[in-house]
């Protein structure tokens, strides 16, 4: 510390040529002239274009994206969470809303009687997904979350959410 | 009377039908579609006639409905009058100059015969010249484009004090400091080809640059004068507001320049005087330096090239051909022109302010007069 060296940088020096700019100017313009008669091709392969026109084509999501969560199902059509409460613990939004109630068949011990997720609070961020002990959520239905005009139907709640779900590779009890 | 309705006939013509269609559409076209190609995009294609998006056509009619609709904001503290007829006084000098464009030479009521003797100048035998292709036949019809493209600056000036802002106080002052810095470039890189050519008036102008050089090449004032082309369309660039020149309207410095203050029509005559204003440069470019309407070797008694000389579909249909093919030449002429200073617009950033006035004052100028020194010389020689 102390003493402040002094880097000196060299100015690159223009050339006349590139002084008198015309020929620059004329380089410039056949970049940009390439440009436009490459994307009037009648061929539309051939275009350059990198403009993704949303509503009218559909943009094909990667297989790990993250949208909108689902609820998986048990072979049995019910749903597979057991109302552990990690996902909610974990969730760094605090958007998941889950009241537990006991389940009839004594080889369940508990399910979810309300599971509700506030989209609106939701982050996104996959942590639920991760957290699961019995891969009862997940956040790969490939759709966005939904705009809503209120409050009320950003709130997905259990049934909602196992409309988009389905039967999962896992089996209850640990065994594939 | 029939003069005066040929009149209105061709100031319809020309100046609605062409001048107001291309300018229009180069909104669009231009600006908005041309700047989207070269730069990998689509460009607007949402509004649509029918299900049909037509090139993005339908959205210059949308845009000037949208303006039409629009509220006619007037600042408070401005004045009023001065307001209101500054747009006015852009957009009248803008199409008045295309009253000495010529679209092609004047019709001949006999028979039109090329002789290559005298450097195949264009006679009519057995009748007279009839002016049917430009609206006016002036003696020194440059001096009369050049006084109008001069007076529009007025109209930014005027309407840069009269909004009472600042912006467009700055806008107006620089849109006339410009215009003086490069007029005097313009008409003296001019002078050059008047010694040449030893006319104002721009159809005879055009008439001599179907001269030919040895047989072969035409006479075109690029081809004499070079480099007064170059300084010619760069200053014409300058004094059209364009980019790399758009100083008046500097949208990171003065907002939006002289026009900042104005919205609802007012703004759409703004606009759609710098893109006539473009037209119109492209249409002085084309008819003092790329030989107006004449193409190469193309007369209007057959084709001339070195000895040869052929005549397609006999001579009095090839008389209407010839006519509807150098009127193609220079509306293609132009429509180039056009689309190069567009070109120009989307390639080059914008000069500082300074530096557009060194340009002017300590090249152009300078250049200029060597060019017009040199070309008085080799005349004086030769």
């Amino acid at each position: 510390m102390g003493n402040v060296t002094v880097k000196n940088v060299d100015r690159i020096k223009q050339t006349l040529w590139e002084k008198s700019y015309i020929p620059e100017i004329l380089r410039g313009l056949s970049v940009t002239t390439s440009h436009f008669f490459r994307n009037l091709n009648p061929n539309k392969e051939k275009r350059t274009i990198f403009t993704r026109e949303y509503p009218e084509v559909i943009t094909e999501y990667p297989e790990r994206y993250r949208g909108l969560h689902r609820l998986m199902l048990r072979d049995d059509g019910q749903v597979r969470c057991v109302a552990c409460m990690c996902c909610s613990t974990i969730c760094p939004a605090d958007c998941i809303h889950i009241e537990a109630g006991e389940h009839d068949d004594p080889t369940i011990e508990k399910y979810p009687t309300v599971f509700v997720i506030d989209e609106l609070r939701c982050i996104v961020c996959g942590l639920c997904v991760e957290a699961c002990p019995c891969d009862a959520i997940r956040m790969d239905s490939g759709r966005h979350i939904p705009p809503s005009l209120e409050r009320d139907e950003a709130f997905f709640d259990r049934d909602l959410l196992m409309e988009l779900g389905g039967l999962s590779e896992a089996k209850q009890g640990g065994q594939r | 009377m029939a003069e005066i309705l040929l009149s209105v006939v061709k100031i319809a013509v020309i100046v609605f039908g062409f001048v107001m269609l291309v300018a229009s559409l180069m909104t669009l076209l231009g600006d908005r579609k041309q700047s989207a190609k070269i730069q990998n995009r689509i460009g607007p294609n949402q509004a649509r006639f029918f299900g049909f998006s037509l090139a993005g056509i339908p959205h210059f009619l949308a845009d000037g409905i949208k303006m039409i609709l629009k509220e006619n904001v007037t600042p408070a503290q401005s004045n009023k009058f001065l307001h209101t007829i500054a747009p006015g006084l852009v957009f009248v000098p803008a199409l008045v100059g295309w009253a000495v464009v010529p679209f092609m030479d004047h019709y001949c009521t006999g028979t039109v015969q090329t002789l290559p003797q005298m450097n195949y100048t264009e006679v009519c035998v057995g009748g007279e010249w009839k002016n049917y292709f430009s609206i006016m036949h002036f003696n020194s019809g440059l001096l009369f484009a050049f006084a109008i493209a001069a007076v529009s600056v007025y109209g930014a000036a005027i309407a840069g004090w009269a909004s009472n802002s600042k912006f467009s106080l700055l806008g107006g002052l620089r849109s006339s400091a410009q215009m003086i810095s490069y007029e005097v470039s313009m008409g003296l890189s001019l002078a050059g080809v008047l010694m040449i050519y030893g006319t104002l008036n721009l159809n005879e102008m055009v008439r001599m640059q179907g001269n030919m050089f040895g047989d072969w090449l035409p006479m075109w004032g690029v081809v004499v004068q070079p480099l007064a082309f170059f300084l010619f369309f760069l200053a014409g660039l300058a004094e059209t507001k364009r980019a790399p020149f758009d100083l008046p309207e500097d949208e990171s410095v003065i907002v939006a320049g002289y026009i900042t203050e104005y919205s609802s029509m007012k703004f759409a005559m703004m606009q759609l005087s710098e893109y006539a204003a473009t037209v119109f440069i492209a249409a002085l470019i084309a008819v003092i330096f790329l030989g107006g309407w004449q193409v190469p070797y193309v007369y209007a008694d057959g084709i001339r090239f070195l000895d040869n000389h052929w005549v397609p579909f006999g001579e009095d249909a090839w008389y209407w051909i010839s006519i509807f093919l150098r009127i193609g030449a220079m509306v293609f002429k132009i429509l180039f022109l056009v689309w190069l200073q567009f070109m120009m617009r989307w390639t080059l950033p914008r000069f500082r302010y300074d530096q557009v006035m060194t340009l002017g004052w300590k090249i152009l100028l300078p250049l200029s007069i060597a060019n017009l020194f040199v070309t008085a010389l080799v005349l004086a020689i030769l």
